[in-house]
């Protein structure tokens, strides 16, 4: 008696256009927040800037042989920020720079957050109801999610990167594999909370699994922590590079930010006091980091689980 | 005090004959606590047998503490007994992952927070797809069968409510999606624990009116633990009390809440607002499933036992040391695990 | 007469992100002294609204009006010194939730000790005495002065909430749903301890709960409230044996008298949820609702008006239905 006049119009497209409108909403809300903004404007800029650099930049123009200026030219305007022991645009490296500065900041961000989730999901999950196996499983997991917590993170970068073959894909890997302990333990934590909500057992009694419960309810719960820790390990990641590329451990002949710091130690612009060779770079790789921290921060504030179920 | 004629109407519908829908048969939980050999295991649930025959519906009353959340968890399968078995139209549950699944079709879960029973990141439809799609995956008669249960919950018309998420109901609606939820999977039997307890006073009754609905028209089963004795006259056929993980009163709802014989019933009932006559208070705190005392678990809190009355029924002492035993869960006889009662009644029966 | 709680015209109104939600709505309440007056309503009724203004603890986001009169002082207009020896001196609260509101690292005795020191009214060296006394009057043992929060159960916290209260021998308790997360046994336990002490030393009781059969059992009067208004109020014997409201009898059988046939396999409930506060419907707010609502309550919203008056049109009893008063006449 109690069927429906008329089926629904496809619950599952009403579904879709909640979720745009909570989308909607959300970027609302977003787009009140000053700090967020500015550092989302930031980022865009760099991310276009690294996307039009072929444009800017002419490649041939980078090479040693090929440099177009004199050694150590100071800003002019033919060179804004004066040249290189090679006679190369400052800025040219700079711009061309931002490519695989941004590249392994994000492509390393996407290893250890897809890692740091994994591993932390796994964890929370078995060790919150999963029987004596799934607690065994759950503090091993934790146990090696210390140990590469405690282990000094360059110290393993290095490491990994001087045994692997040199190249952007290694430097991406060695970031990956030691930045996402942090992010487990983030992860672990809000699985937990989601465990013990009473929706969890619900869902156990309705017949889920392990898969049901942590894809279905645990994920989309944790998610959001995981987008802010997302923009907030994309800086760390990009600094971490950088740094790799000073201690000389990247890739010599790609062009990165770190690597001209490098460079411009190694030409020893520091006791000669050419400024123009060691600032900007320090800079950019500053103001990317500050950008990609002012989002992660709005986004964090946007999202808080506390404030959101409040509504 | 009270005036009401003895269950003189018709038992419970469907508790005749045939096998229980669902039945304990000496269930036993015990839980070790962390901390070294040195702590003492708590006994949550210790020795019960109940049954819930086909249509009925049974009311677990008892205080927090009293184990009758553990009793409901084991027989939904999400708490295995330490000793003890659980059987499901007379066959006993298997924990193998495939027989849990099949189980968890037919006997399904009402909590007591519906505010925390649903994912507040999943829409109204999700919610109470979640169990079509955990059995047997998407399926093209899914969004029919949804509407179906949401209506069949009380949420008319259900296409108003398929979009919206649990923060936009009210709690009596969203005890309507958990309620949904359950029942789109068609099952035999609902374990409802504290139902109505988090919703409002006029939202309680509506809820309650749905779940004898449930029964009465599609035959459904429920075992009801609560700690609120006008909920089970309310809605319930059979009551089980339950003390420190044991029941020590079962019977109908007339019997047991108009003729109560166990002490501890009768102080429950007594202490109920409007009850009439002197309430009998229990001095003391609810008791600790790691220390079960001797005897009659109830004696030290027994008022019964403190005024002497037992003793002159000449039982004060099996009331000290001799356990009353483990009640038979059946419909049937009234039954009391008492010394006292039985020497009055004069009979001693389900001692096991 | 004085009357030691006169509470005339109350206003709340909270202003969140997206406008004013009103949560209560024109509330009278009065008490005298050594009286006992129940509050029954459900969750948004504004009963704990009430209570919070009663003693100015409401967030800085609600707006408050009318008056709150304590024993002849208006407690919304005081000065903040006055304010402060007023609480708890004067009156005090009981919450629900005794864990939440004890200091889990704090012995009780230095809690209990708390309001002593902070309004003096002992000498400091009297204190560990009055403290003993104090939870002996509770009916716990002197020696639990020593024990953390964390030791005691949910009744004993309960039991240390109120020696808190009493500590300053105020005129005036307010409990809020003080016994609504205890158990059966340890609720009883605990309302005979309150109506003990209240009839003992002669101290007001103000109690809020959602359980009408509670307060019909512990106080004299009792107020019902819907959705911010209170719709009726009496001798809490004639509220819950013959209510007038109608919300106030789906209130009074919402928890059923074991034995009477009339509830057994009949739960009775209302249909529909309390209106949004934001947004409540014209006319009377409880005709949604209502299962005895006619065409006129669509239009009207009726006030309190006396029920069954006597010649001179006094009645110990009033209730906001069109039933109760003639129709069309006193309608604001």
């Amino acid at each position: 008696m109690n069927t429906a006049a008329a089926p629904p119009p496809s619950p599952r497209a009403l579904a879709r256009r909640r979720r745009r409108e909570a989308l909607r909403s959300f970027a609302r809300e977003y787009a009140r927040r000053r700090a967020g903004m500015v550092g989302l404007a930031g980022l865009l800029a760099l991310v276009v800037l690294a996307l039009a650099a072929p444009l800017l930049v002419d490649p041939g123009d980078l090479t040693v042989t090929r440099a177009p200026g004199a050694a150590f030219e100071p800003p002019s305007a033919r060179f804004p920020l004066g040249t290189d022991d090679y006679g190369r645009s400052i800025l040219d490296l700079i711009i061309w720079g931002s490519r695989v500065s941004l590249a392994v900041g994000f492509l390393a961000t996407v290893v250890s957050v897809s890692l740091g989730t994994l591993v932390g999901i796994t964890a929370g999950h078995f060790g919150a109801g999963g029987g004596a196996a799934g607690r065994l499983l759950s503090s091993v997991l934790m146990r090696l999610t210390d140990w590469f917590l405690v282990l000094p993170t360059l110290v393993l970068a290095v490491a990994l990167a001087a045994v692997l073959p040199r190249g952007t894909g290694t430097i991406i890997l060695a970031i990956g594999l030691t930045v996402w302990p942090a992010t487990a333990r983030l992860v672990r934590a809000q699985t937990l909370a989601v465990e013990a909500r009473p929706y969890v057992e619900r869902a156990r009694a309705l017949g889920g699994g392990h898969l049901h419960v942590m894809a279905w309810h645990v994920l989309p719960n944790v998610l959001p922590v995981v987008l802010a820790q997302t923009t907030l390990l994309v800086a760390t990641s990009i600094i971490a590079e950088s740094t790799l590329a000073f201690l000389g451990v990247g890739d010599p002949t790609t062009i990165s930010w770190g690597g001209i710091l490098e460079s411009a130690r190694n030409a020893g612009a520091i006791s000669s006091g050419i400024w123009w060779y060691m600032i900007p770079p320090g800079l950019a790789i500053a103001l990317v980091a500050l950008a990609f921290t002012l989002c992660g921060r709005a986004l964090e504030a946007v999202i808080d689980p506390r404030l959101r179920e409040q509504r | 005090m009270s005036t009401v004629e003895t269950g003189a109407e018709a038992p419970a519908p469907g508790g005749g004959d045939g096998t229980p829908v669902l039945r304990a048969r000496g269930v036993r939980v015990v839980f070790t606590s962390g901390f070294g050999g040195g702590r003492a295991a708590a006994r949550a649930v210790d020795g019960v047998d109940l049954d819930v025959a086909p249509g009925e519906i049974v009311a677990l009353v008892g205080e927090s503490g009293c184990g009758k959340t553990t009793l409901g968890r084991v027989l939904l399968g999400l708490e295995r007994p330490t000793s003890g078995t659980v059987e499901f139209e007379g066959d006993p549950l298997g924990y193998s992952s495939r027989d849990l699944r099949a189980y968890r079709r037919r006997v399904q879960l009402v909590q007591q927070d519906p505010t925390g029973s649903l994912n507040p990141r999943r829409t109204v439809y999700e919610s109470v797809a979640e169990g079509l799609r955990i059995h047997g995956g998407t399926t093209a008669d899914e969004a029919e069968r949804v509407t179906r249960a949401l209506s069949r919950a009380g949420l008319r018309p259900p296409e108003r409510f398929l979009s919206r998420y649990p923060y936009e109901l009210s709690g009596g609606q969203r005890q309507r999606v958990v309620i949904a939820g359950a029942l789109v999977l068609e099952p035999e039997v609902l374990v409802a624990d504290e139902p109505v307890a988090s919703l409002d006073a006029s939202v309680r009754g509506e809820i309650l009116r749905l779940l004898l609905e449930l029964r009465d028209e599609l035959g459904l089963s429920a075992l009801i633990a609560t700690h609120d004795l006008g909920l089970a006259w309310n809605i319930a056929d059979r009551v089980a009390v339950m003390y420190l993980g044991r029941v020590v009163e079962l019977g109908t709802v007339e019997e047991v809440l108009s003729e109560p014989r166990h002490p501890y019933t009768r102080a429950l009932l007594s202490v109920l607002p409007e009850a009439g006559g002197d309430p009998v208070v229990l001095a003391g705190e609810p008791p600790d499933p790691k220390k079960v005392p001797g005897g009659c678990r109830f004696h030290p809190r027994c008022p019964v036992l403190a005024s002497g009355e037992a003793g002159r029924a000449g039982v004060a002492d099996r009331c000290r040391t001799e356990d009353p035993g483990v009640l038979p869960g059946g419909a049937g006889a009234h039954t009391t695990a008492c010394h006292w009662a039985r020497a009055r009644e004069g009979t001693s029966p389900g001692t096991a | 007469m004085t009357s030691l709680l006169d509470v005339r015209d109350l206003h709340v109104t909270y202003r969140s992100g997206g406008g004013e939600v009103p949560a209560v709505r024109g509330v009278d309440l009065s008490l005298d002294p050594g009286g006992t007056l129940g509050l029954a309503g459900e969750s948004g009724s504004g009963k704990s609204t009430v209570a919070l203004a009663l003693l100015r603890l409401l967030p800085e986001t609600a707006r408050v009006t009318g008056a709150v009169e304590l024993a002849g002082e208006d407690v919304l207009t005081m000065r903040w010194g006055r304010l402060r020896a007023v609480r708890w001196s004067e009156a005090a609260i009981v919450f629900q939730g005794a864990m939440h509101s004890l200091n889990p690292v704090r012995r009780v005795g230095e809690q209990i000790a708390e309001p002593l020191l902070i309004h003096r009214t002992v000498p400091r060296e009297r204190v560990g005495d009055r403290v003993a006394e104090l939870l002996e009057q509770v009916g716990l043992p002197a020696s639990r002065a020593a024990d953390h929060p964390h030791q005691l159960s949910g009744g004993q916290r309960q039991r240390v909430m109120i020696a808190m209260a009493l500590a300053c021998e105020p005129r005036l308790i307010v409990a809020d749903e003080a016994t609504t997360a205890l158990d059966v046994m340890i609720q009883a336990q605990i309302l005979a301890l309150l109506k003990r002490l209240v009839a003992e030393h002669g101290i007001g009781m103000l109690m809020i709960s959602h359980d009408l059969s509670v307060l019909a059992d512990t106080c004299d009067r009792v107020a019902v409230m819907y959705a911010g208004r209170v719709v009726e109020e009496g001798p809490a014997r004639e509220v819950m044996g013959a209510p007038a409201h109608p919300y106030a009898a789906a209130l009074g059988a919402a928890f059923p008298r074991i034995g009477d046939p009339a509830s057994r396999r009949a739960p009775r409930g209302l249909p529909g949820d309390p209106p949004d506060p934001a947004d409540p419907p014209p006319g009377c707010v409880f005709r949604p609702r209502c299962p005895v609502a006619e065409e006129v309550c669509a239009t009207v919203d009726p006030p309190l008006w006396p029920v069954a008056p006597d010649a001179g049109g006094r009645s110990p009893r009033r209730a906001a239905c069109v039933h109760v008063g003639p129709v069309g006449e006193g309608v604001r």
